[in-house]
């Protein structure tokens, strides 16, 4: 699904060129929980952005569904730290959103609003905001709101998510709650996945596959299998094996941190 | 008791000011050419009530005009300049050239290429008021999130759609709170160039009556230019606030 082969990035900062990623490597199978851990400025953002075609790389190859990536690759959805809700419209019509976009969606989105709207409505009470579709985004909790934009980022069944730190802003109880939420619909529609995070708990309760990243310029040093079986339970948190996994990433980061 | 007191608050102070005014005037003497007392003023506007209104319907419709073209044209060149990164950077040393030029030394020049009268004023009122419109709208649009955007753009929307779906109704509330301040401004040069150049209006009629001595009516005039800028204000705001609601309402409340 997704295949990144050697590949630089600068970006053109103040003071000359700034090398964000560097003989970066990374693959994920179709339908793949894919994680990446690293420190913080590392270039986990700058590798989302790749992925999704937002920028260009310097050197190398971005590949997606086989095609090389020459511009914004159309078929994936992003959620942030930030929610991003627009606040000038109600939960639901921020969910509405993408299918005011893409394609096929947009061109019969007038005819078919009704069906969409329903389908907003399941989605929102799959995540346990059933209900909540006609409130305004700043009436929600901050958890609420990050619920909403994972379904904002999945409305439109892509099948390519893109996380980048989804959780990272939440308290350690609502965080533990979207996991489960995010590894349900998951377990249900079974697409690819890339998540960003500090939270190599959150990396290894969720994916299949761990990528830790060397500090900048960054490339994918370490990957690690997590093979628990599916679906799991947050008792595996608890797990000798699952915190022997989290124990060698966390030792891992702070090895590159000091490099 | 507090509440009601804080609602009157207002009117309070200008009942005290007026009487303070109407005392000193009184217990120093004051001549009128040098400062009328208020009930010299009140009778000066009883006395010219017709002149009075018809100049400040003229005042209302050049600085209305002025302002309407403003809204105009600085939505659409905030519109241009906040679409684009390079255009701003481009033409906002140019626009912050431009608003330093004194608009009071723009209206003689108006004046010669249009002649005496509601047009100097107009244009007058017009380019001393757009200015903070551009910037407000350029500024709503310019400060799109980021990630916003890109989640966007990864979807395939193009800068048209970024723009409709988000960066206009975005920049609305800069948009109509930027309509207070260019009012205002309007106002201000809608009056300044009538008193430079017109043979009608507020500012003319002021000029007028300063040139025979009618202090009274000059501060007349005063009073009459401070409700009308009050109440072309409160219109604006009420805008604002009726147009806008939710960027009132969602500050503050914005969890994490
Ligand atoms: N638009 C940009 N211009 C210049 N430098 C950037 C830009 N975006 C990111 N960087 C730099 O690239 C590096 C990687 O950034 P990023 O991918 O956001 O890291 P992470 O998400 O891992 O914290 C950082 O050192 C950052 O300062
Ligand atoms: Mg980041």
């Amino acid at each position: 699904m997704i295949d990144i082969e050697n590949v630089s990035l600068a970006y053109a900062g103040r003071g000359g060129p700034v090398l964000a990623v560097e003989g970066l490597n990374l693959a994920v199978a179709k339908g793949e929980f894919a994680a990446v851990v690293g420190p913080s400025g590392c270039g986990k953002s700058t590798l989302m952005k790749l992925v999704t075609g937002l920028v260009r790389p310097t050197t190398g190859a971005v590949r997606v569904n086989g095609a090389a990536v020459s511009g914004p690759v159309k078929i994936a959805g992003m959620a942030f730290q930030n929610a991003n809700m627009l606040p000038w419209r109600t939960v639901a019509d921020n969910l509405l959103l993408p299918l005011e976009i893409v394609e096929p969606y947009r061109s019969q989105f007038r005819s078919r609003k009704a069906e969409y709207k329903a389908r907003v409505e399941d989605l929102l009470a799959t995540v346990g905001l059933g209900g909540f579709g006609h409130r305004f985004p700043w009436e929600l909790s901050g958890g609420m709101q990050q619920r909403a934009s994972l379904c904002r980022a999945l409305i439109h069944e892509p099948s390519l998510l893109m996380l980048d730190e989804p959780f990272a802003a939440l308290d350690a109880f609502t965080r533990e709650e979207l996991w489960c939420v995010l590894r349900d619909i998951w377990e249900r529609l079974r697409f690819t996945v890339v998540l960003v995070t500090h939270d190599l708990r959150e990396a290894a309760f969720l994916a299949d596959r761990v990528h830790v990243m060397s500090a900048r310029p960054g490339r994918i040093i370490e990957t690690r299998d997590v093979s628990f079986p599916r679906p799991r339970d947050l008792d595996v948190c608890y797990d000798k094996a699952f915190t022997d996994i989290v124990r060698d990433l966390r030792d891992k980061i702070a090895e590159v941190r000091k490099a | 008791m507090t509440d009601k007191l804080e609602k009157l608050a207002p009117w309070l102070f200008v009942v005290a000011l007026f009487a303070i005014w109407e005392a000193a005037c009184r217990i120093f003497s004051v001549p009128n050419i040098i400062l009328p007392a208020p009930s010299a003023v009140w009778a000066a506007m009883v006395r010219f009530w017709w002149p009075l209104l018809t100049n400040s319907f003229v005042t209302l419709w050049t600085t209305t005009a002025g302002f309407l073209m403003a809204v105009g044209f600085g939505l659409l060149l905030g519109l241009v300049v906040g679409w684009s990164r390079t255009i701003y950077r481009g033409l906002y040393p140019v626009m912050i050239g431009f608003n330093s030029i004194p608009k009071v030394a723009v209206v003689p020049i108006l004046v010669m290429w249009f002649g005496i009268g509601e047009i100097p004023a107009i244009l007058t009122a017009f380019l001393i008021s757009f200015f903070p419109i551009v910037v407000n709208v350029a500024t709503g649009l310019a400060t799109i999130e980021p990630e916003l955007e890109d989640v966007l753009r990864a979807l395939g929307a193009s800068k048209l759609d970024v723009m409709r779906k988000v960066g206009i109704p975005r920049a609305m509330p800069y948009f109509f709170g930027s309509l207070k301040v260019a009012i205002t401004l309007a106002f201000v040069g809608a009056v300044v160039s009538e008193t430079i150049a017109a043979n009608r209006g507020l500012g003319h009629l002021m000029t007028q009556a300063g040139s025979n001595f009618q202090m009274p009516l000059v501060f007349a005039g005063l009073i009459v230019l401070a409700i009308e800028g009050i109440a072309m204000y409160a219109v604006t705001a009420w805008l604002e606030q009726r147009m806008t609601g939710w960027a009132f309402r969602s500050q503050g409340s914005a969890g994490g």
